[in-house]
């Protein structure tokens, strides 16, 4: 079936099954591959996108179930986000296959608290797993983007 | 990863001698050992003629005088695009800040891994086996520029200067790469040049050193194996047999053939694929799939018998057929030194782990005939070429390879018989005519794959002397060797019956050197569950094992577990001198003795991959579990190239062994894999992961690697703060029970 979608302020017709996760039609019919697959069960967050602002596991989330829903991916924030000028600052990223799925769960964060506590950035980020384990950097450039520089950041 | 040096690095900074050892093994590779061929040369057979250009298979020059470094290795977030490219410009006086870096292609002829034999990463030898490599590859570019500049400008060459890019002579006269590049291409590389004395390093050991990926890796636009779409490809996934050792007797794929997109059902050697227009259809289509399975030679025992298999081994109670105990360190007569009162006695059991890469295991392969291209995150290049070479018919040089991002591997993308890729390969050939096919293999195919971390148990007996040090030392190993499952790597890897990285870190372990008397013996029970290197490979259950028993054996003595140490190093001589050095700074930095409101530190040191990490750690239990808050770690890795991304190294290796003590664990019923998914394969979480604080010992030696050897250390740290805690010694692993 032909479903139309809004991703990053364009529409986009795609032909796919109703039920077909949003991830698979961003990738396999789109070929927008900012969006990862890492587990397929809303476990690693690698696959984070935002609908209507909204953070979202992609690969839970039928195409069909997203209407008119705004979607944003990583390709969205258009690299001139803070986030992504922090995780370059910071050299977060190591293997970086989960980084687009980290900065879309912490561009939500600050869109919503400006200001983020490490309670605020635990509850915020720890859906989202890396296994490099570059967890201190992502914590430190969350707070360097907020302006609030983490003090034991040495990145 | 790779493969594991069995002896330690010597002070000048040479290499064991068991590394070279290895390459003459990598001659076997293929079952075909060619006499007065070097294994670069049978890998790299058939490779077609490439022109490098004027600076050699390393350096490539644009015309605006911007420097390209071909990087041989692979960069699956370890940080050698920034170590080896920064090698490169320390030594040519490049403009870092222009300095580019991309994956070499597979040809092993030119490309191989100096300490390996043949092209690969792992082991952690990225920079190690490239040091004198890349540093005289750059010092020759730029004594071609200072010839051009000097026979242009009509000035003695050694009065030419070049910094960042730029080529200069005190008359005025300046000019960058770029304007110089026709005339430096044409000048004859000479035959032998100086490197520079590591003290004018303007590069090598500062901040300066960053990343050259973070952008591309923070923007979604890093291309991985899974973001291959090339025109008119196709996606196959695989049913895989349940069982270890499984095979397909028969299959039905009738309902799958009918799944909207799904163009073709076949059997493969190891299950049925399914090929499909995308991966969801692929995926439907494997779900409509029935297969009948022949478990006749599969494991079908559970890894509760197989441990218990293992611990009746180790007591002697057990001998299996298939192994005999094979020892590995002996000195002195241990007869009747463990019989007494004076002995402590510590078992330890280590779980099977899953690598669990952010990306699961894939590969893109193209087939035609005997042509074959493969496009992915290429870590074992050779190996991988020699598995496709025998699938389409060729010669392994003549299978092109595109190296790609890998999202982690952790040594899980450089298996011994390249299963995926050969998958992908078989899959392709069916294919034919040359159309690409995206093999992908979901989290649950990854982590019920195999290719674990084997599963191990010690039991270690230690007499201690009348001054409360070790006077005699009984070490039993009871683990699944996986360079026996392959003759190729067992020609590597395997001495006198003993795999060394089974015993690594045990074997060569200054607490050996300071004990008079050893008797240390491996036993290595086979089982069809595929086993590989993971991150730091033996030394995962070394080090928790050796530290572990020496903070009991402290504990015993009423010393402190650092002044314990100290007096074993200095007993160790030369062998304990580095970590001695880690272990003070590490102490220094973190500070050492009680803490607040329940928290206890830990300490450990130990050497891997020639670097040596020691670490104090803070942790205390919470709400059952424990929590890691704080790591002091200190490393060793001769000259420090990136500080920065050593410092990264450390922080996420710490990670990844903490993950793994904490959580890591397969676990077998009826021979089936129970963890199937980051839902029952419990992973560290930025909610449960410490702040990793790094010191670098100085050091004037040649660097060695850090991708390893900062992750067994908290596997050794933890159980020791733990224990300060509460006296009651650690066992089993992981510390969580499920």
């Amino acid at each position: 079936m032909s479903i139309e979608l809004e991703i990053n302020g364009v529409k986009r017709q795609v032909a796919a099954e109703a039920d077909t996760p949003l991830l698979w039609v961003l990738r396999d019919e789109l070929h927008m591959t900012g969006t990862k697959y890492g587990c397929g069960i809303a476990q690693c967050g690698a696959c984070t996108v935002h609908l209507d602002g909204q953070p979202v596991r992609s690969c839970q989330t039928p195409v069909g179930s997203v209407g008119a829903g705004k979607i944003t991916t990583i390709e969205g924030l258009g690299g001139t986000h803070p986030l992504q000028a922090s995780w370059v600052k910071h050299d977060v990223p190591q293997c970086g296959y989960c980084q687009s799925g980290q900065i879309m769960s912490a561009a939500a964060l600050l869109a919503a608290t400006p200001k983020p506590t490490d309670t605020d950035i635990d509850a915020a980020m720890s859906g989202n797993l890396c296994r490099c384990g570059a967890y201190q950097r992502i914590r430190a450039a969350i707070k360097d983007a907020s302006g609030e520089l983490a003090v034991t950041a040495k990145a | 990863m790779y493969i594991a040096p069995e002896k330690t690095r010597t002070p000048s900074g040479g290499q064991g001698a068991s590394r070279r050892e290895l390459i003459v093994g990598a001659a076997l590779v293929g079952g075909s050992l060619l006499v007065g061929c070097s294994p670069a040369d049978i890998m790299g057979a058939g490779a077609p003629k490439t022109d490098f250009g004027a600076f050699g298979p390393f350096i490539k020059i644009d015309a605006d005088g911007a420097v390209t470094v071909m990087n041989k290795h692979q960069e699956m977030g370890q940080g050698n695009h920034a170590g080896l490219s920064a090698i490169v410009a320390e030594e040519m006086d490049a403009d870092w800040s222009t300095v580019k870096v991309q994956h070499a292609a597979a040809n092993a002829k030119v490309y191989a891994n100096s300490l390996m034999g043949v092209q690969g990463t792992g082991g952690s030898t990225a920079i190690a086996n490239s040091w004198m490599q890349l540093r005289t590859a750059g010092a020759t570019a730029r004594a071609m520029f200072v010839q051009a500049a000097a026979d242009a400008w009509k000035v003695p060459a050694p009065e030419v200067t070049v910094k960042d890019g730029v080529v200069s002579h005190a008359s005025g006269k300046s000019a960058h790469f770029g304007e110089l590049l026709a005339d430096a291409a044409k000048v004859t590389p000479p035959k032998s040049v100086k490197l520079k004395d590591p003290k004018d390093f303007t590069l090598i050991g500062t901040e300066r050193v960053r990343r050259k990926d973070s952008l591309a890796k923070a923007t979604g636009q890093a291309r991985y194996t899974q973001d291959v779409y090339l025109p008119d490809m196709l996606t196959a996934v695989v049913a895989h047999a349940p069982r270890f050792g499984g095979k397909v007797k028969s299959f039905d794929d009738t309902a799958a053939r009918k799944v909207p997109g799904v163009v073709d059902v076949f059997a493969i050697a190891t299950g049925v694929a399914v090929v499909a227009d995308g991966v969801y259809a692929a995926r439907k289509g494997r779900e409509a799939l029935k297969v009948e399975w022949d478990d006749a030679k599969a494991e079908s025992r559970s890894s509760a018998q197989m441990l218990s298999d293992y611990q009746k081994i180790a007591r002697g109670e057990l001998t299996p057929s298939d192994d005999k105990w094979a020892p590995f360190t002996t000195k002195g007569d241990a007869t009747g030194q463990f019989d007494g009162t004076d002995v402590l006695h510590a078992t330890y059991d280590f779980p099977y782990l899953a690598h669990a890469t952010m990306e699961p295991m894939n590969c893109v392969a193209q087939v035609d005939g005997s042509k074959c291209k493969l496009t992915y995150g290429a870590q074992g290049h050779s190996l991988d070429q020699m598995a496709a070479a025998m699938v389409v018919v060729n010669l392994p040089g003549a299978i092109e390879i595109e190296t790609l991002f890998a999202g982690g591997s952790f040594g899980r993308r450089s298996s011994w018989d390249s299963d995926y890729v050969v998958e992908a390969v078989q899959i392709a050939k069916r294919v034919g005519r040359f159309r690409p096919v995206k093999l992908v293999w979901t989290r649950e195919d990854d982590m019920t794959a195999g290719h674990y971390r084997p599963m191990a148990h010690h039991a270690v007996a230690v007499k201690v002397g009348k001054d409360g040090y070790p006077a005699a030392w009984r070490h039993r190993v009871v683990v699944q060797s996986f360079a026996k499952a392959s003759p190729m790597m067992a020609s590597m890897m395997v001495k006198n019956n003993v795999d060394s990285t089974t015993v690594e870190g045990t074997a060569g372990s200054p607490y050996l050197a300071a004990t008079p008397v050893v008797d240390a013996q491996v036993f290595t029970p086979h089982s069809p569950v595929t086993t590989l290197w993971w991150r730091s490979v033996g030394a995962t259950h070394t080090a928790p094992v050796m530290e572990h028993t020496i903070d009991q054996l402290a504990a015993r003595a009423k010393i402190d577990p650092v002044e314990y140490r100290r007096e074993l190093y200095r007993r160790a001589g030369e062998a304990g001198a580095r970590h001695l050095a880690v272990l003070n700074l590490a102490v220094e930095k973190a500070g050492w003795g009680p803490l607040e409101d329940g928290w206890t530190r830990g300490v450990a040191v130990h050497e891997s991959f020639g670097s040596v990490v020691a670490n104090v750690c803070e942790a205390k239990v919470i709400d059952g579990e424990p929590r890691v808050r704080k790591v002091t770690v200190a490393v060793d890795c001769g000259i420090a190239i990136a500080p920065n991304q050593i410092a990264a190294q450390m922080e996420g290796g710490t990670c990844y062994g903490l993950s793994a003590a904490l959580f890591g664990q397969v676990t077998l019923d009826k021979g089936r894999p129970q963890q199937t998914n980051f839902d029952t394969y419990r992973v560290l979480r930025q909610n449960e992961a410490p702040q990793v604080e790094t010191w670098i010992v100085p050091s004037a030696h040649p660097p060695s690697g850090v991708g390893e050897p900062g992750t067994p250390v908290i596997m050794a740290s933890l159980p020791n703060a733990l224990f300060a805690a509460t006296g009651k010694p650690v066992s089993s692993f992981p510390l969580v029970k499920a």
